[in-house]
């Protein structure tokens, strides 16, 4: 385990077009654009970013992000503000899935 | 300085040495004393500081910009007001009807000593760089003391009824973000948007530019970076951030630095590290030579990773053609 997630891996994320170079432009390009500020501001996509950076517990983005944030002025606060949106969202979509279980008791139940 | 041997010297990755293409601007260092001491201070600048630019030295850059024709005057410090020839000498350069700016720390101007500036600054048309962090209280009075922030804002509220800052007055105001730690600046034009919202909506006051300056890995910030072990991460993330756009721009082309005791610099940066201009161009006010200074090879260090990170940092903020290339650097 210990090749996995090195803090340096995130340098190399640049290079994750290897052995398929148009499709990571597509993508480089894509990501460029839907991450810009446009609508929305740089710091509001940025901290949806983080948001889903931690819901989804990938080392490398909630890295990204977090300097992102920084960087673009976010304070702490604000950041873990959008921490617990995406946490309050996974609470809700666990709770949401217990319809599933709830029916199925239901039905099961004499 | 601290070491940073694991990447490509600077010069080796600009393709060799930067040359100076005149001399525009004239940063005149008149002292590091100042009534702050904030931790960003590459000058490590302070009340227990000395250093004070005599005004023989000051008569002498006079002289010289009476000679040539250096559009700009760039004063800085320490706190330029804590100098107490700073009145007399700005009238001089103001005479000379160059761009004339001030660095301040804004704070100085609320105190009764200091408070008159603010009228001098005004009549004299003197361009205000503020440096203000960050629109957030704690991280702004972390970095610069406790109350800078609200003092600030009452500062800048007082240059505002001046008519600093305000459209048509012809009196600008900037202010300066750098980072609160140990990571890089985000795009000048998104920072800009975010501190124009908070002033405005928050406290009712307005700037004209935000300059973004990146934190130069030297002075107490170093300092900073080495005790918390994150030295090695920073001038990675400057490294990997490299773009060679903004060495076109870069400031030291068209800068000279004018420290306290007469010598030159190609940036204030080399000036705190004592790296004084070179090849051969002389090396003081008292023996200054346009020509030569003016197309004088450049003395680089691994520090300037900092001026051409994203893009790019100067006195005046992003260098690089468009901003929307980040310093902040890896996506994911």
């Amino acid at each position: 385990m210990a090749d996995y997630y090195e803090k340096k891996d995130l340098a190399d994320f640049a290079n994750i077009g290897e052995y398929s170079p148009s499709l990571g432009q597509k993508y480089f390009d894509y990501y460029g654009e839907a991450t810009n500020a446009g609508a929305l501001t740089a710091r509001e996509k940025a901290l949806i970013a983080l948001a889903v950076a931690t819901t989804q517990k990938c080392p490398y983005c909630i890295d990204a992000y977090t300097n992102q944030c920084l960087s673009l002025g976010v304070s702490p606060e604000e950041m873990m503000e959008a921490v617990h949106v995406g946490a309050a969202m996974v609470a809700g979509v666990v709770l949401a899935h217990s319809t599933q279980m709830r029916k199925i008791i239901k039905k099961k139940e004499m | 300085m601290g070491e940073f041997n694991s990447q490509i010297p600077f010069e080796q990755r600009a393709a060799g040495p930067l040359t100076a293409s005149g001399i525009e601007i004239l940063q005149i260092n008149v002292g590091y004393r100042c009534n702050l001491e904030c931790k960003h201070c590459h000058v490590e600048a302070g009340p227990a500081r000395h250093e004070l630019m005599s005004k023989k030295i000051m008569e002498t850059c006079l002289k010289i910009l009476k000679e040539y024709p250096v559009p700009t005057i760039d004063i800085t410090g320490g706190a330029p007001e804590t100098h107490p020839e700073l009145p007399w000498f700005l009238e001089q350069c103001a005479g000379l009807k160059r761009r004339l700016q001030v660095r301040t720390n804004g704070v100085i101007l609320l105190e009764k000593e200091f408070a008159a500036f603010i009228d001098l600054y005004a009549r004299l048309g003197i361009e205000l760089v503020v440096s203000f962090p960050h629109m957030d209280v704690k991280i702004t009075d972390r970095q610069r003391g406790n109350g800078v922030y609200h003092k600030l804002i009452e500062a800048i509220r007082k240059l505002n009824d001046k008519g600093y800052g305000r459209a048509g007055s012809g009196l600008i105001l900037n202010l300066v973000h750098n980072p609160g730690g140990a990571y890089l600046p985000g795009p000048q034009k998104s920072l800009e948007e975010h501190y124009r919202q908070v002033l405005q909506e928050k406290f009712g006051i307005v700037f004209n530019d935000l300059f973004c300056i990146t934190n130069m890995p030297i002075g107490r910030y170093l300092d900073y970076l080495q005790r918390t072990d994150n030295y090695e991460d920073y001038m990675s993330a400057l490294v990997n951030a490299f773009n060679p756009a903004t060495l076109a721009n870069v400031m030291c082309k068209t800068t000279l630095s004018v420290a306290w005791d007469g010598k030159l610099y190609d940036c204030d940066f080399n000036q705190v590290l004592g790296m004084p201009v070179n090849s051969g161009a002389p090396g003081n006010i008292a023996v200054f030579d346009f020509s030569r200074l003016a197309s004088r090879r450049i003395v680089t260090g691994n520090h300037c990773y900092g001026c051409t990170a994203g893009a790019g940092s100067s006195c005046r903020g992003t260098l690089a053609p468009s901003d929307q290339q980040e310093c902040s650097g890896s996506a994911v």
